[in-house]
């Protein structure tokens, strides 16, 4: 019988503010036993984080404590003073942070940054931290830990900074790490090294780890036991296996049967039954009034070819002394006239620059894009391309930011309309009104503005938008990948409802292997600037051709043992 | 944690007046009290004509036996009270303050308007068009920068004074004034208009309108503008106080508002020679008045950047 | 690092040129140096010489040279006013606004940089918030107001501190010093507050902001839940960090010591080029204004430099051109 490490009981944290006492978390009880995992999932606004800031003391006013008590190997730890619990801070419990770039001091070397800590901790001399330091920074991984000691976090990449950070929030050997959303700022492959860096450590060192994420399938491959917050509650607790395949409560199911497989395909993902949040989409009213034109000849609406971008890296006044960075290297694709072509590939890959270029939002330094038979590449001016951009439509991946703050929303959708002088006078309006009402928003929601919507509700704003020139041909760039989950599964669908009932052609930019199964027809695989590998979505899962697209399918979390309650009716 | 916002529908009025600006703003007593003195300073330098007791440039008025009466007290020869005193010529100083305050306002708001809207399209076109258009406008604002607003004022100053004739001085000195404090003004603006614009360009907002081939201009005005303006705001109240400052100093200095027009300034330059003799109401009202002025804007525009400061909130 | 260097080197340079731009435009534009040379009696012939003379009959560019060519040897004329040439005028009033900007800027960094770290530490305390009170008052009251009030207070009222003047002074070679005398540093001690007193108040709510932001970023919250002392986290982590931007407006603020010692050499009769610039001003003495305006402009430039070399010293970022990244 091991000890208990960390026992939360019956905690709440109350942030008073002016309207309202907000509540953010409402008796939670979590016990983290030595050398364990313990995962704790949930969305926005469930008050994981919140959780992990009170146990460190690091809680931002005027947010406080309000009830229960924080344990740590039996003994009561809130409520002491701020000497009693810097004693714990740092000594036996630890943290390590979401973003690896701002963790750290950009001024002092890691090495600086450790020594100052081991010696606080430890009491050891100068010589002895710096070794132990050393040690640190090659037990986390950091190759020539000797010279890049003297180094500084800018020197060091993202995944090496977050193996730093692990290597300091180890240094004063703690029994318990909070780590909140540590992989969530990285690219997968990296997230993957360090999930595996933290399982390692929590085996050997029989250190307890509280892993904060929203994603499942780091919360599938990595912990222990898990513990669900809807809402500042915590609604179910249990071993990994135990949640995730037989969840109990109907937000675990609702949250499980949300989320994209990568071994499966879905028609559609389910309504969700907990929380109401779901809205309507009216798609068969917006598919009424759609005026659908002429299909291409040649079944290809959109052509590219030997498509290069290339940036300015380091200017200089001497042409031949410039440095240039090639984002984007002679890319050809075709996307068939109503199909999802999907682009997948890591941060740096080039794809959404790909995107830019087709919406002209970027000029291109070579290669030519067709659509629908006619080469956009040549049209300069703007009125050449007015035609095009009429035709083409984009939803972007920031809700928060996609939306003019200071204009209405109903101004926001009418500004595509009136800009290609599609509709005039009243008519406008009704355009605009009968949007909001198509995308569930209702009429009314054009009176108030952006800040007023969540993230989900802006992305509906988003698509009303680009509908409304009744476009052909939508871009959309990473449209979920800001979204919660259960949000995130609500947009999919919309966009496969467009493609189905409206017959638009989608190109499908995504870092997210699963969610790219479930909207592509065919998927191209970018690296580097270059397109590696395009096939059907299906044959790619299946038999990948390339080294590259393997690699990327084998880092993907399985998610085999997510219960498929409620899938049933939807497996393609 | 809902985030419908499906209340009953409210006037607009009553829904500014119950945002979380109002809110922050009516909490404050400071801002409240400042608020209120600054607003009580400017109405009575407007309707000043209406309020003085006397007209002090209306020498028909003067009477010279009535100088250096003291505050409150019956003048020895006239019997005439003044509230505030009276100064060498008799001019009662309570009214040369409500004139005085006319210019000292209206020059601070002048310059502090012309150096906005210079500063804010520079700004907006340095961050949005880039390259070397932004270039030059920002090494422009660099090169300013190095000089201190009153350095540059007093040039542009010394330099209207050589080439405007020597019989339109006092008649130009109040646009020279503006143009001068102005002019040593706009670098904050620029320089935070574009920071701001360079955050804004790069927005999905901004990319959506380009995208549907909005022309540069709209996108400036239209997208971008409305939302680099609340950090403006700011600066131009500090700005004001800065502008109203700076001029009283430039008139102190006797290179700003002519003895025909008096600013504070040039009435604490007046009174500074009473100082010494004993006649300590001659520069301690306006100088009071001053201080009142600039502090009430200068208290007004921290309150407005810590609640216009969405990480504060 | 060279390159570095080099070009903010050449950037200084061309904002040299360019303030030796506006200077020059000033004698051609302002007034008519022929008319301020010549008196009432001349003949169209003296004229003519005179132009030779002094170059202006000669195009632009050439005249802009020379005026840069005379600039740089120290010839910048000779005085309308006065009649002396201006360069000797500017060396033997030099030292007086040096020494003044020099103790008054000593004051303002020092007090300000610490005022400004304590009332950020100390957000909400009753200490820091009478402190940001007052520094209010501090950017509210105009300089000459400060000094008429101290000059009231402590010579007229309590008869302490001298109201006027420098005090005497001892001459080292061609630099005069009132430091070293009990008269003149008594006398330098109201001007100093005065004009550092307004530059305090600024570098202090500077720093303070700037603090209060760096202790918001995640690296001082993850020093924090490390453990580490708050006197370590405040002063190692925080203080460094807030330094970076603090020192380049409060480079700014120095030079602009020297352009307020104007106002302060005015209220306190202070022997300085403060002095000098306002009343070439008032009498629309060009070459004493141009002087003057390519003096400060030295100035700055210098300063700018030296702040420029202390940010690479203290930002590791600058130091090493990107590479070793990734």
């Amino acid at each position: 019988m091991t000890e208990t490490l960390l026992d939360i009981e019956d905690l709440s944290v109350h942030f008073p503010t002016r309207r309202k006492l907000f509540v953010a978390v409402n008796k939670a009880n979590l016990a983290v036993e030595p050398g364990e995992i313990h995962g704790l999932v949930g969305e926005s606004g469930a008050g994981k984080s919140t959780i992990g800031a009170a146990v460190m003391g690091l809680l931002e006013r005027p947010g406080h404590i309000a009830e229960g008590t924080v344990s740590f190997k039996g003994e009561h730890i809130n409520g002491r003073d701020a000497d009693g619990m810097r004693a714990l801070r740092g000594a036996k419990i630890s943290m390590i942070f979401q973003d690896p770039l701002t963790s750290l001091n950009p001024l002092l070397t890691v090495g600086q940054q450790l020594v100052e800590t081991i010696q606080f901790h430890l009491k050891l001399s100068d010589a002895d931290s710096k070794k132990r330091a050393i040690e640190l920074l090659d037990r986390v991984g950091i190759p020539m830990p000797d010279e890049r000691i003297n180094q500084y976090p800018h020197q060091f990449s993202g995944g090496m900074r977050q193996r730093v950070v692990i290597a300091l929030a180890l240094c004063s050997e703690p029994d318990v790490i909070i780590a909140d959303e540590p992989t969530t700022a990285l690219d997968v492959s990296i997230q993957a090294q360090i999930l595996e860096l933290i399982k390692e450590l929590a085996r050997e060192r029989q250190t307890g780890v509280v892993l904060i994420t929203h994603d499942m399938g780091v919360i599938a491959d990595t912990t222990d036991k898990v513990t669900v917050m809807y809402q500042g509650e915590v609604v179910e607790s249990g071993t990994t296996e135990q949640v995730l395949g037989a969840p109990a409560h109907e937000y675990t199911k609702s949250l499980i049967a949300a989320v994209p497989r990568p071994t499966l395909k879905v028609h559609r993902f389910p309504q969700l039954s907990y929380g109401g949040r779901q809205i309507a989409f009216h798609i068969d009213d917006l598919a009424r009034n759609w005026d659908r034109p002429e299909p291409t000849k040649s079944g290809t609406l959109l052509k590219v070819d030997g498509l290069t971008k290339t940036f300015l890296q380091s200017g200089s006044l001497i042409p031949s002394r410039r440095k240039y960075f090639t984002a984007v290297d002679k890319v050809s694709f075709d996307i068939r006239e109503g199909e999802v072509f999907g682009i997948v590939g890591e941060s740096g890959s080039g794809k959404s620059t790909v995107a830019r270029m087709i919406a002209t939002l970027y000029q291109t330094n070579g290669g030519k894009i067709f659509f629908d038979e006619d080469e956009i590449t040549q049209l300069k001016t703007a009125k050449d391309l007015e035609s095009y951009r009429r035709q083409i439509q984009m939803i972007f991946q920031d809700p928060f930011s996609s939306l003019n703050p200071r204009m209405r929303v109903d101004e926001i959708i009418a500004e595509p309309v009136k800009h290609h002088k599609l509709l005039e006078g009243d008519a406008i309006q009704h355009r605009v009104d009968e949007l909001l009402e198509r995308v569930g928003l209702g009429s009314e929601a054009g009176r108030k503005y952006p800040h007023e919507f969540s993230g989900g509700q802006r992305q509906r704003i988003s698509i009303a938008r680009a509908l409304a020139t009744q476009p052909r041909f939508l871009i959309c760039d990473e449209p979920t990948s800001a979204l919660d989950v259960s949000i995130q599964a609500q947009i999919l669908n919309i966009l496969k409802d467009l493609q189905e009932h409206l017959g638009l052609t989608m190109l499908f930019i995504s870092h997210d292997l699963p969610v790219v199964r479930q909207m592509c027809d065919r998927v191209g695989v970018m690296r580097q600037g270059q397109m590696v590998e395009v096939a059907d979505t299906e044959t790619l899962f299946a038999s990948p051709k390339e080294a590259y697209t393997r690699e990327l399918l084998s880092l993907m979390p399985k998610l085999e043992g997510l219960s498929t309650e409620g899938l049933e009716d939807e497996i393609v | 944690m809902s985030d419908q916002s499906s209340t009953a529908p409210q006037s607009r009025l009553a829904k500014a007046l119950d945002s979380d600006f109002v809110y922050s703003f009516r909490r404050s007593p400071v801002a409240v009290v400042s608020f209120i003195v600054v607003m009580l300073l400017v109405l009575s330098a407007v309707f000043a004509p209406l309020i003085a007791p006397h007209d002090p440039f209306d020498p028909g008025s003067l009477d010279l036996m009535n100088g250096f009466t003291a505050p409150m007290a019956p003048n020895d020869f006239t019997g005439d009270v003044f509230w505030l005193g009276t100064d060498d010529q008799g001019r009662d100083v309570f009214s040369t303050i409500l004139y005085g305050m006319r210019v000292s306002l209206f020059v601070g708001l002048a310059a502090v308007s012309f150096a906005m809207v210079l500063g804010i399209t520079l700004g907006l076109v340095a961050g949005y068009v880039g390259g070397w258009v932004e270039t030059l406008i920002m090494r422009a604002a660099d090169v300013q920068l190095t000089f201190p607003s009153i350095l540059v004022a007093m040039l542009i100053f010394g330099i209207a004074k050589g080439v405007i004739p020597i019989q339109h001085h006092d008649q130009m000195a109040i646009w020279v004034l503006i143009i001068a404090i102005g002019l040593s003004d706009w670098v904050q603006f620029a320089r935070v208009v574009r920071g701001a614009t360079l955050v804004e360009k790069d927005k999905e907002y901004v990319q959506a309108a380009r995208m549907m081939g909005r022309g540069r201009g709209i996108i400036m005005l239209r997208h971008i503008l409305p939302n680099v303006l609340s950090p403006v705001l700011v600066i131009a109240t500090i700005s004001l106080a800065l502008a109203i400052i700076a001029e009283a100093t430039l008139s102190f200095l006797g290179v700003g508002a002519p003895p025909t027009q008096p600013s504070l300034g040039t009435l604490i330059r007046i009174g500074q020679d009473f100082l010494f003799s004993g006649e300590w109401w001659i520069i301690l009202f306006p100088s009071a008045t001053l201080l009142a002025l600039a502090l009430s804007v200068n208290l007004l525009g921290d309150w407005l950047r810590d609640a216009l400061n969405p990480r504060l909130q | 690092m060279l390159t570095y260097v080099l070009k903010r080197v050449l950037q200084s340079a061309l904002v040299l040129l360019v303030v030796g731009l506006v200077a020059f435009s000033m004698f051609q534009f302002v007034g008519d140096p022929i008319d301020n040379m010549l008196g009432q009696e001349r003949t169209d012939a003296d004229i003519a010489r005179l132009r030779t003379e002094l170059g202006l009959d000669q195009p632009f560019p050439v005249q802009y040279y020379k005026f840069l060519e005379n600039a740089v040897q120290g010839d910048f004329g000779v005085s309308y006013r006065q009649g002396r040439p201006v360069a000797e005028i500017l060396v033997e009033r030099a030292p007086a606004t040096l020494e003044l900007a020099a103790v008054s800027g000593f004051l303002a960094i020092s007090i300000g940089i610490g005022l400004g770290v304590l009332t950020a530490i100390r957000k909400d305390g009753f200490l820091a918030n009478a402190i940001m009170s007052l520094s209010l008052i501090g950017v509210s009251l105009p300089t000459f107001l400060i000094g008429i009030l101290l000059i009231y207070l402590f010579s007229v009222e309590l008869g302490w501190l001298p109201a006027f003047g420098r005090g005497d002074v001892v001459h080292i070679g061609w630099w005069s010093t009132g430091l070293l005398t009990g008269s003149g540093l008594k006398a330098i001690i109201l001007p100093a507050i005065t004009l550092g007193l307004y530059q305090m108040t600024l570098i202090m709510r500077l720093v303070r902001s700037e603090m209060l932001e760096v202790l918001r970023q995640d690296y001082v919250r993850f020093a924090r839940a490390r453990g580490l002392k708050d006197r370590t986290v405040n002063f190692r982590h925080a203080l460094k960090n807030t330094l970076v931007p603090v020192i380049t407006v409060t480079g700014l603020q120095l030079g602009s010591i020297i352009a307020f010692a104007i106002i302060t050499e005015t209220v306190f009769q202070w022997p300085g080029v403060g002095l000098l610039f306002i009343n070439a001003v008032q009498f629309v003495d060009i070459p004493v204004m141009a002087a003057y305006l390519m003096l400060i402009s030295v100035m700055f430039v210098g300063i700018n430099l030296i702040v420029d070399l202390l940010y690479f010293a203290i930002d590791p970022r600058l130091r090493t051109d990107g590479k070793g990244a990734h």
